[in-house]
């Protein structure tokens, strides 16, 4: 979809900016509301630019930079923490070489911390892209970025 | 559920046991069963949150109420057998806890919900959530054909005030009172808007409401714009909860579809629509101001108080907001009357609360009790004790709630008793914690949350957090000084004091509690 398209499907309105702007980051191959993008979106919706950019900067699951086909959040709040969520983030940090906010070079993950997941029961808990991974370990961690991994090579083949 | 079964299989799907294969798994059963000729007297059914959790794959069975856990695909051929064939409970898997019976006020123990049923979670775990006539089947939309047909608003308003129902978001706003607000408000449209922007840390109780009774939301929402005189409802969701953001979904499109949504519901000529709006990741969206900024497509900032959102709320129009679990309420409440609901909990708090215990204990789960239970209770009876070591403290209601030390176990936790006390109950999760885990930088994680969630409308909090967080840091650090406890103490009890928000003014409260409780902690890392 277009942008003038996901901005007809909700009418137009302001107080649909923020679905609208989830639709357009999830269109974009690389995740995230790319400038062209947001100057688009200003000119259908009749919003200024700086309005558009001051209004998504505040909500954490906007990016204005490219971003990984996988998005990998790991929750930071107490519940993960007490459980070892620090342990998880370095393993991650260490297997793909990368550290918080970062994209690793070949596209394919990006690291970010982020608040309570609500998913507290099977901490320390992450979320890749929409999939909630729980109970992990360094072990379980380094299977699961393995699996994915496997998974696109095979697709690229 | 069908008369002829012998047995119903619950298989609990929500977002934890999705994880763990729980889909698989009543698709194997459902062969097994089949397998064994079993089809006609044994039932499977999907429904939300049993109640135990960390515990992989959950299943119960009525009439016997066993729970089992950690239930793998190759458990389950041995598991119909045992249970079905030889009509013996499987031992390997069998879980102490009970699935709740029926609410039986004979057997009524005012504080012991585990024993009479449930009130809010009474349908989880029991029906099909995507099913919208097992929640017709239980009595469900019974509540909105008395409210629409037999009652008027004004009565309806008068049934939720004498029920002495108080809002579950946390602050405990008597909620009759606040809807008389709404009702009195003039201008229309009226909105009602249901606050599920669950983002308290360690909270996920609205989260399994969605999930495993999402009917019960939109008929205690239906009644309430009833009451008020509104027609359109929003339920504003955080977007990372996407199987109830689904689940809602088809809920509102079944109801729609039986008129129990829309125009001219049940024959009469009250209309009611229910959207949904998705947030994009912000804890202050929580705030019912800030809440109403973010549904409108601007930044998430709290706004000024008054006017109140009764008088000028969403797009400027009179707007009641309540959280899930008080919406869950409304339909019980008006199907059995406020006498009913006050036989529940204690005088100035009725009803029940449902929480989530986390952290150090047995039985981590989502839990619910009745209001006035003490947190001793809480975690010998239902968490199954200290997982290691002993109790050091617990912290009530989230991140920005109260800690409770050892000489606080016997507290009732209700509204007011924790009022007097100078604490609230806030959002319904309980972190319980040994002796292992280090005051300061327990600390240290608490704030660096506030640092990143406050929105940096008003100074105190914006400054505060982060000059709190950068002396905790120094103290865990061993660069400390003398005079950085006092600092503290009046850093936090300026943002107390002059925040804009709720949640500035509610960040400091583990800080101060933790300093008053536990100083020899901090100064013992200070001498280092």
């Amino acid at each position: 979809m277009t942008v003038k398209d996901i901005v007809n499907k909700y009418k137009n309105k302001r107080e649909n900016l923020l679905l609208i702007l989830h639709e357009i980051q999830n269109c974009h191959p690389q995740n995230y509301l790319s400038k062209e993008d947001i100057e688009l979106l200003s000119k259908e919706i009749k919003i200024p630019v700086s309005d558009i950019v001051g209004t998504a900067s505040f909500y954490s699951m906007f990016s204005f930079t490219p971003r990984g086909k996988y998005i990998i959040r790991v929750c930071e709040s107490l519940p993960c923490h007490l459980l070892g969520a620090q342990t998880i983030f370095k393993a991650i940090e260490t297997k793909l070489g990368i550290k918080e906010g970062e994209t690793t070079k070949d596209g394919l993950f990006t690291l970010e911390g982020t608040s309570c997941l609500g998913i507290c029961s099977v901490a320390p808990a992450i979320m890749i892209n929409d999939e909630a991974y729980g109970n992990l370990d360094e072990e379980k961690i380094g299977k699961i970025l393995d699996q994915i991994r496997e998974k696109e090579s095979k697709n690229n083949d | 559920m069908t008369k002829k079964d012998i047995a119903q299989i619950l298989v609990g799907i929500d977002g934890n046991t999705v994880l763990s294969g729980a889909r698989k798994i009543k698709t194997k059963l459902i062969t097994e069963i089949n397998k064994q000729g079993l089809l006609d007297q044994v039932s499977v059914i999907e429904t939300g949150s049993i109640g135990p959790v960390n515990k992989g794959v959950v299943i119960g069975i009525y009439p016997t109420r066993e729970i089992y856990g950690n239930v793998t695909e190759n458990d389950i051929s041995e598991f119909i057998q045992e249970r079905f064939i030889k009509g013996r409970p499987y031992k390997k898997l069998l879980l102490p806890e009970k699935l709740p019976i029926e609410i039986d006020l004979t057997a009524y123990d005012p504080r012991k919900t585990q024993y009479f049923g449930r009130i809010v979670l009474d349908n989880c775990g029991k029906i099909n959530p995507e099913d919208i006539k097992e929640y017709i089947g239980v009595g469900g939309y019974e509540a909105l054909g008395i409210a629409l047909k037999e009652k008027t608003p004004e009565e309806i308003i008068e049934i939720v005030k004498n029920s002495g129902l108080r809002g579950r978001g946390g602050a405990g706003f008597p909620t009759g009172l606040k809807w008389s607000f709404a009702a009195k408000a003039k201008r229309i449209p009226k909105y009602v808007i249901c606050n599920a922007d669950e983002g308290e840390p360690g909270t996920f109780k609205d989260r399994l409401i969605m999930e495993g009774d999402p009917h019960k939301i939109l008929e205690g929402m239906a009644i309430c714009g009833y009451a008020i005189g509104a027609n359109t409802g929003y339920i504003y969701i955080r977007g990372e909860y996407q199987l109830s953001i689904q689940r809602l979904k088809k809920a509102i499109k079944d109801a729609e579809k039986l008129g129990l949504l829309g125009k001219n519901i049940l024959g009469t000529d009250f209309d009611f629509e229910v959207k949904i709006k998705i947030g994009a990741g912000s804890y202050v969206c929580g705030e019912e101001t800030t809440l109403l900024n973010s549904m409108e497509g601007f930044r998430g900032e709290p706004r000024l108080k008054p006017p109140f959102p009764a008088e000028s709320g969403f797009l400027s129009h009179p707007t009641n907001v309540n959280n899930v679990e008080t919406f869950a309420n409304i339909a019980p409440i008006v199907l059995n009357g406020a006498e009913w609901f006050k036989k529940f909990g204690t005088k100035d708090s009725p009803g029940t609360k449902v929480y989530t215990i986390l952290g150090h204990i047995n039985r981590p789960g989502l839990i619910e009790v009745s209001m006035g239970i003490t947190l001793r209770e809480i975690i010998y009876d239902y968490a199954g004790g200290i997982s290691s070591g002993s109790f050091k403290m617990a912290q009530i209601g989230g991140t920005a709630g109260n800690i409770l030390s050892s000489e606080f176990l016997d507290v009732p936790l209700d509204f007011e008793s924790l009022r007097k006390l100078g604490y609230s109950l806030g959002s319904g999760a309980i972190l319980i914690m040994n002796e292992t885990v280090s005051v300061v930088d327990f600390m240290k994680c608490c704030i660096k949350f506030f640092v990143h969630e406050s929105c940096g409308k008003c100074t105190p909090c914006r400054e505060g957090t982060k000059y709190i967080y950068e002396i905790l840091d120094k103290i865990s650090s061993g660069k400390g000084k003398t005079g950085d406890l006092e600092t503290l103490k009046l850093l936090g009890k300026s943002m107390k004091d002059t925040s804009f928000c709720p949640l500035g003014q509610s960040a400091p409260n583990s800080l101060l509690d933790t300093l008053k409780l536990f100083p020899e902690e901090y100064n013992q890392i200070l001498r280092k």
